[in-house]
């Protein structure tokens, strides 16, 4: 265990930076929480739980849609521990105070005022014993406030799982590219491709808003393997008149831009079934969005690929001296091939998931993606020259780009400053790695 | 001088003194330090002991800008130009002759000019420097310290890539240049010429000054063994000679004007030496078999039947395996552990599925650095770190693995300490008693002479001649072919 913890922190020497700006943004986001909405509910059902057996319960929330949550769970679970429920009331003060008046007068007495943290606090609930004499002597029972970073809080690292996970994925093909010594700057047009077809596809083919699960499998299949193919053309430019790649996927980036606006006719198509969000939106296996999985098994794979597989050594021996694989046997040009292919693939699958993100295909998806991959990818530890790099590094770095990005908007950070810091983050994570590897 | 890197004492306590107009031969194995020592004195890496005196005057090189005001040039063996640069640019690099912030182009090429002409050589001063052949590219180098009036040159193995004609020009330069009082310090594997141009042998071992006498006073063998540090036997280890039918038979090979019809076979158990000058067609003529250039003509066939190379992959799969004469730029995978570099051309048997077999990998490459004896901490270490003989061992159990019925050899022992060569020369030798057809491909005579059983002189892409009988062919014999 001990060394394996020191292999992966020799190998990953991201992770520390990681786990570094999680802590930072833990401590700075540590802050008073109140338990809403269902588990609100409940706690304080518990609470009254141990007042009496069969208490008489005033029940006051809020117009919110967590506070409705509170008070339909809250009423469902004492009612069946065998409390009563005198009264329920959503609104403002005022319509708990003419509710109290009514039980006053009609001779009613309650044992326990059971409401949300907020609605704790009105006036009204103040003073009950010298308010309401009638009453009885009603305790105040709210959920009770803990302590605990926002940054930590579930919703909250699933939400920086969700936000990175297309710009994961598609740094997965980005990592292959780079360790072969080459670039890939056309993915945030393909991604935006890929998207505008898959849209027109559901919209014109499949039957628009009343698409079937089939028909939109099919749309959006067919809006990756096209995008697959642009990489096939890139691949075929690289290898076959060894343009430089650069040169190359810049071109396909204004031509993969320019085919999206006139494929969307400059507009956004969003004729299409509620049930495409499945992908973006839903998350069915342990509350993990889809696209959160889709991204772990992609890395996965590609962890494997790249560690085990004659292909992945194939891959780093061509970024390492393509001479010299080309003279042990390696097919060079089908290397590279593969890796322009699964770039652009990668870029596909990423505007597939972004469409059902948004329930919609537009031409502007993916603006300036290419530079936020690149970025995760060299934060990951990659080298631009070729040969060296690790899969799970990218992941790591597309993470530390996502929490940063998370953990400024938790603390208030402005947007334009966020840019800033996000430049000198990246510059300083690639520093470290040269000052801890110099050559 | 003494320097010390992680691990390693590359120089303990080396004094070196030079005269005016002396040419100092500096010999050792690899790794003895004579690499250091010449980078401390070009200020590229600074000592950590030690006082450098030059006229009397203590000079501190720490930069290789200190070096180059105290008149101290250093010659690399690959060299330090700008390859897209013309010669001209490059002798003023970093000290251009400038009028009113403009470069007075005209002037530096009239100073250029004359140092060449100082040189007694012509130069194409408008042709960018990547296209100059090596011995010209050596010139400019000469002509660069001669710009900034330098009075110790250094020259790091400057025969290395040279054509034997080219060297003899090179010497005439050399003594030209001890005329002039410029010390010169000569680093060389080959022994021959330090009887030929130096005045003074120092050798180095283990970053020690192990002796130092007048060239006059000291034999060959004395100073293989003081490089080595045991008595050397013999340069070459003797072999049983079982030749066979032909296995590797070429014919009508053609490449532009590289390679022009060559035609020729090695038998079973045989070990043929393509001799001549650099440029001659030798590493070209190899490579069209190899598949690692297309040729426009020929036939190639192993065992009587015709091969349909087109790829080193298809060369591979046929059993032809190539060691090629740069191992750093086309052997080797630098960056990579040297396990990977082993695995990369064995890959199809040592996966299945498109998994690598790691264990396999693993016990198989230990088997070879065994048997080959390599020196490496463990499996995963970089192939950059190793020292030339190591790496070149690490590049034939590559083969080795394969099992290739033809290996070609291109200069095995350029840059190999003796040791090595001579375990190089074993295993070759092991090679031929197996049945396999070997190619050597050698620029040193001796070695030609002592490992080849029969000899083909190339000479401007083609074949000028064959001396069945190689271990009664003289030096003198293979030059005149050469040079035909």
């Amino acid at each position: 265990m001990h060394h394996f913890i020191k292999t992966i922190l020799a190998e990953y020497s991201m992770i520390l930076v990681l786990l570094l700006l999680c802590a930072y943004f833990s401590v700075v986001t540590y802050s008073d929480q109140s338990p809403a909405g269902e588990a609100g509910a409940e706690q304080v059902a518990a609470e009254l739980q141990k007042l009496r057996e069969t208490p008489l319960v005033f029940i006051a929330a809020g117009r919110q849609p967590d506070d409705a949550a509170f008070a339909a769970r809250l009423e469902r679970d004492i009612t069946a521990n065998g409390a009563r429920v005198v009264a329920v009331v959503q609104g403002e003060p005022k319509d708990a105070r003419e509710a109290l008046q009514q039980i006053a007068a009609a001779g009613g007495t309650i044992d326990a005022v059971a409401c949300t943290q907020s609605a704790g606090a009105w006036l009204v609930f103040a003073d009950l014993t010298s308010d309401f004499p009638a009453l009885g002597n009603p305790r105040l029972i709210t959920p009770r406030s803990y302590r605990w970073p926002n940054f930590l809080k579930t919703e909250n690292l699933l939400n920086i799982a969700n936000q990175i996970a297309i710009i994961a994925i598609i740094a997965i093909g980005m990592t292959m590219v780079i360790i072969t010594g080459g670039i890939d700057l056309s993915v945030g047009s393909l991604l935006a491709l890929s998207a505008v077809l898959a849209a027109r596809f559901i919209r014109d083919f499949a039957g628009g808003g009343n698409a079937s699960a089939g028909g939109m499998v099919l749309a959006c299949l067919l809006a990756v393997v096209l995008s697959g193919v642009v990489g096939a053309f890139s691949g075929f430019m690289i290898t076959r008149f060894r343009i430089p790649p650069f040169i190359v996927t810049l071109a396909m980036m204004l031509v993969g831009s320019g085919l999206a606006y006139t494929l969307a006719n400059g507009q956004s198509i969003y004729q299409l079934p509620d049930s495409f969000i499945w992908l973006g939106r839903n998350a069915d296996l342990f509350s993990l969005p889809n696209a959160v999985v889709l991204m772990l098994i992609l890395y996965a794979m590609a962890h494997i690929l790249m560690s085990r597989m004659k292909l992945g050594r194939y891959l780093y021996s061509v970024g390492g001296n393509s001479e010299a694989a080309r003279l042990s046997g390696v097919p060079v040009q089908r290397v590279l091939m593969f890796a322009y292919i699964a770039s652009a693939l990668l870029a596909g699958l990423g505007g597939v998931i972004m469409a059902s993100q948004l329930k919609s295909g537009s031409a502007t998806y993916g603006n300036m993606y290419e530079l936020y991959v690149i970025a995760a990818v060299v934060v990951g530890g990659t080298s631009l020259s070729g040969g060296e790099g690790k899969m799970l590094g990218t992941l790591i770095g597309a993470f530390t780009i996502a929490v940063i990005q998370n953990g400024m908007n938790l603390t208030n950070v402005e947007s334009y400053t966020q840019k800033v810091v996000l430049g000198l983050v990246i510059l300083g994570a690639v520093l470290v790695d040269r000052l801890r590897h110099p050559r | 001088m003494v320097k010390s890197f992680p691990g390693v004492q590359a120089l303990r306590k080396v004094d070196l003194t030079l005269g005016c107009g002396e040419v100092l031969a500096l010999i050792g194995e690899n790794g003895a330090g004579k690499s250091t020592l010449m980078k401390v004195l070009g200020g590229a890496q600074p000592s950590d002991e030690g006082v450098i005196e030059i006229d009397g005057r203590a000079v501190v090189l720490e930069t290789p800008m200190d070096a180059r005001q105290a008149g101290v040039a250093v010659i690399y063996q690959e060299f330090n130009l700008v390859p897209g640069l013309t010669a001209v640019e490059n002798i003023f690099l970093g000290k251009e002759v400038t009028r009113l912030g403009f470069v007075a182009r005209k002037q530096e090429r009239q100073q250029a000019a004359r140092l060449f002409q100082r040189l007694g050589v012509e130069i194409d001063l408008d042709l960018p420097c990547r296209r100059l052949t090596t011995a010209q590219q050596q010139l400019v180098e000469i002509a660069k310290a001669l710009a900034f009036d330098a009075r110790i040159i250094v020259m790091d193995e400057p025969s290395a890539a040279l054509t034997s004609h080219e060297v003899a020009r090179l010497f005439d330069i050399i003594r030209d240049l001890k005329t002039r009082g410029i010390g010169i310090i000569y680093i060389s594997h080959r022994l021959d010429e330090v009887f030929a141009i130096t005045d003074r042998v120092m050798i180095l071992r283990d970053g020690q000054n192990v002796g130092e006498r007048s060239v006059g006073q000291i034999t060959r063998n004395e100073m293989i063994e003081m490089m080595v540090g045991r008595e050397l036997k013999d340069e070459f280890p003797p072999r049983d000679v079982r030749i066979g039918p032909a296995r590797l038979e070429v014919a009508g090979l053609r490449r532009g004007r590289d390679v022009q019809d060559v035609s020729f076979s090695v038998g079973r158990g045989e070990i043929l030496a393509l001799a001549g000058l650099v440029g001659a067609g030798r590493t070209e003529t190899v490579r069209l078999i190899f598949g690692a250039d297309r040729r426009d003509a020929g036939e190639i066939r192993l065992d009587g039947n015709l091969l349909a190379v087109r790829s080193p992959r298809d060369a591979i799969a046929a059993g032809i395996g190539l060691l090629t004469e740069d191992r750093k730029l086309q052997g080797l995978v630098l960056s990579h552990a040297v396990r990977d570099n082993f695995v990369l051309p064995n890959l199809n048997r040592l996966s299945r599925h498109g998994f690598v077999q790691r264990r396999h990998a693993r016990e198989e490459f230990g088997r070879y650095a065994d048997l080959l004896r390599i020196r490496i901490p463990h499996q995963e270490q970089r192939a950059a770190n190793l020292s030339g003989g190591n790496q070149q061992k690490v590049v034939l159990a590559k083969w080795l693995a394969r099992n290739c019925e033809v290996l070609i050899f291109d200069e095995p022992t350029r840059g190999i300490d003796a040791g090595a060569k001579y375990e190089i020369y074993l295993l070759m030798n092991e090679l031929a008693a197996q049945g396999k057809a070997i190619i050597m491909i050698s620029s040193e005579l001796p070695e030609v002479l002592g490992m080849a059983d029969r000899i083909l002189v190339m000479h401007q892409g083609r074949v000028t001649g064959q001396i069945e009988d190689a271990r009664r062919a003289t030096q003198e014999q293979i030059m005149q072919l050469a040079v035909a």
